[in-house]
């Protein structure tokens, strides 16, 4: 999860910058210690970071195919080509509609799991590590079992077993379009990989609120159950509501690995990452479509994140 | 993790109760059984002859298990597995190891040495934060590429260790470390870099293990870069070895999921050995701040 934050604990973070160093009386050698400690850090911030942007930028106004450097000035040519591509509005879609169906059922499934695992007693760290134990595996692997085992296309696969069980002609999950039925292979990699981090961050916000709030609702007469969910553990959840909603919707942008090992060779259900690997990385080595491509997403991603923040209201989700 | 139950015991229980309770233990065992799923098909497909991967009806338990499917991985030249489980031990230790001594000592100077540039800097980590890593990694190739670090162990480690994420953890648990310690160590008349490495550094271990189980989890797993550097067949890590054979169309099954099983030992060891620091780990990059 490195490289995303919640944006709520940012602002938080900038508000107190001012005070920050301020540890009594100074330890001595203080200007030239400071550098010694930020130095190597800065030095790779600027050149494997905002270099990288800077130049990419610089790309995206050139005809840069099969070489990093500069060839021929285009002007915003990269940039309407893009724009224009239908492959590069279809992984927009592809990508709006795996956010549309990833981001609500993984916030579901992981606080229903951390809500039945906070209330069992018995065994409760057999069912956490069972949910959680996934995290270890990659996307490289989980594909893998999906693919070639689950729902693998021909008849022996698990799923399509299930189905001759029942009676049911085997389905080609992963090559039907219609329905489009691999989307509930790529969706359920996902849930499997990553619902039981979220139900981690679930659990810690659990195990925060104080009992005394459930025995006052108790005495006042409330009975333990949905409306005492709804009515005081749901709003008390409610920033690790929003960090789970925003890391997953972050992630989800950043689809890459499931899309790539199940789905090499489709021509269908591209998200931007994987149509930005196959222009800039496959065959074509077209660099500067590439950082046009790359430069339009993090606008996106940008624009995105500014209104999810007002929607939101991270104001509130610090509390 | 300390239980804190929610429930108010000791009244009567109705029958409303005792069905939400039974509901809730079937709900959470079918579950239990869909997670664990996946493992299971793993060991069954790897301990199986390539003829009963493919048996209809399904074939629960193979009938022998063929153990030198594991031997196998690392006798036969088919899979290059010993060679990716290297470079990926050697990626992520040193992945690990680089990103927390550059990060926390970075963090450390943000929160605790006083200086006019501690603002702008910290502005310019927060700024990092705001894109996502992943899209930068057509322009980060393309200074690896201008670098000459392309299927080079410093062309996969070195770009990914200036993690602003981290750096902004780090500048926030510094911020909340006991400033007692480290005035008993200027008592001592020690500067910033002894004090840091004597007092501050040994008594933040918990909180260095949770950040550098987390790297050495997101290094182990990651896959887009590693694919796009390690383009030689000797620099693959074991992700792109795996998805290499994932995507080819001649398989051995069995033998592609004892590789994928060798490739999540080190992974299982880790989650069964310091699952505290992960923990503590997930929830600091999940909501600390």
């Amino acid at each position: 999860m490195a490289g995303t934050v919640a944006p709520a604990t940012t602002r938080a973070a900038a508000r107190t910058a001012d005070q920050a160093p301020a540890p009594g009386r100074r330890l001595k050698g203080g200007r030239g210690a400071f550098w010694l400690f930020v130095t190597p850090f800065l030095v790779g911030l600027l050149l494997f970071v905002y270099l990288p942007i800077v130049w990419s930028a610089v790309l995206s106004f050139f005809n840069a195919q099969g070489t990093v450097w500069p060839t021929e000035f285009v002007g915003l040519a990269n940039y309407a080509t893009m724009l224009t591509d239908p492959a590069f509005i279809n992984s927009l879609i592809t990508f709006t509609v795996f956010a549309v169906l990833i981001v609500p059922i993984t916030f579901a499934l992981s606080l229903a799991m951390a809500v039945i695992v906070n209330r069992v007693r018995v065994a409760k760290a057999f069912f956490r590590s069972a949910f959680f134990i996934p995290t270890a595996c990659s996307y490289v692997v989980a594909s893998l079992i999906w693919k070639m085992s689950i729902f693998n296309g021909v008849r022996y696969g698990l799923a399509n077993q299930v189905l001759r069980f029942f009676g049911f002609e085997p389905v080609a999950w992963l090559s039907t379009l219609d329905p489009p039925t691999y989307w509930i292979v790529i969706v359920t990699v996902r849930l499997w990989l990553q619902s039981g981090f979220y139900m981690i961050l679930f659990l810690a916000a659990l195990q925060n609120i104080n009992p005394e709030l459930y025995e006052a609702a108790y005495v006042d007469g409330a009975k333990p159950g949905w409306k005492i969910f709804r009515d005081i553990t749901f709003p008390l959840l409610r920033p690790t509501s929003v960090s789970v909603l925003l890391l997953s919707l972050i992630a989800a942008y950043q689809a890459f690995d499931e899309f790539y090992n199940l789905l090499r060779t489709a021509e269908y259900a591209r998200p931007p990452l994987v149509y930005l690997y196959n222009l800039a990385l496959g065959t074509q080595q077209n660099f500067g479509l590439g950082s046009a491509g790359a430069l339009i997403l993090a606008a996106i991603i940008a624009i995105i994140t500014v209104i999810q923040g007002r929607i939101f209201g991270f104001d509130r989700a610090e509390d | 993790m300390p239980s804190t139950s929610v429930r108010v015991v000791g009244q009567g229980k109705g029958i409303g109760d005792r069905i939400a309770d039974v509901a809730g233990w079937v709900v959470l065992i079918v579950m239990t059984f869909a997670f664990l799923l996946p493992f299971y098909l793993l060991l069954r497909n790897a301990l199986a002859t390539r003829k009963d991967v493919t048996a209809v009806p399904w074939k629960l338990w193979p009938s022998t298990p063929q153990w030198q499917n594991f031997t196998d991985l690392f006798t036969s030249s088919e899979i290059p597995m010993a060679s990716s489980m290297i470079n990926s031990g050697i990626i992520a230790v040193s992945t690990t190891i680089g990103t927390l001594l550059v990060c926390s000592m970075a963090g450390y100077a943000l929160a605790r040495i006083p200086s006019p540039f501690a603002r702008p800097i910290f502005y310019m980590v927060l700024a990092t934060l705001m894109i996502p890593a992943a899209v930068t990694f057509v322009p980060s190739f393309i200074i690896v590429s201008a670098l000459g670090w392309v299927s080079d162990f410093r062309g996969i480690i070195i770009p990914g260790l200036f993690s602003g994420f981290t750096v902004f953890l780090c500048r926030q648990y510094f911020l909340a470390f006991p400033k007692e310690l480290e005035e008993a160590a200027r008592v001592d008349g020690l500067g910033y870099w002894r004090t840091y490495w004597r007092i501050v550094v040994p008594n933040s271990g918990a909180f260095l293990a949770a950040i550098g189980v987390i790297t050495f989890i997101g290094s182990w797993n990651a896959f887009l870069w590693p694919l796009i550097v390690a383009q030689d067949q000797s620099m693959w890590t074991v992700q792109v070895t795996l998805s290499t054979f994932i995507t080819a169309q001649t398989i051995n099954i069995p033998q592609l999921f004892a590789a994928a099983i060798v490739s999540i030992v080190p992974l299982v060891l880790v989650f069964v050995f310091l699952q505290r620091y992960l923990v503590q780990g997930v929830a600091q990059t999940g909501l600390k701040g």
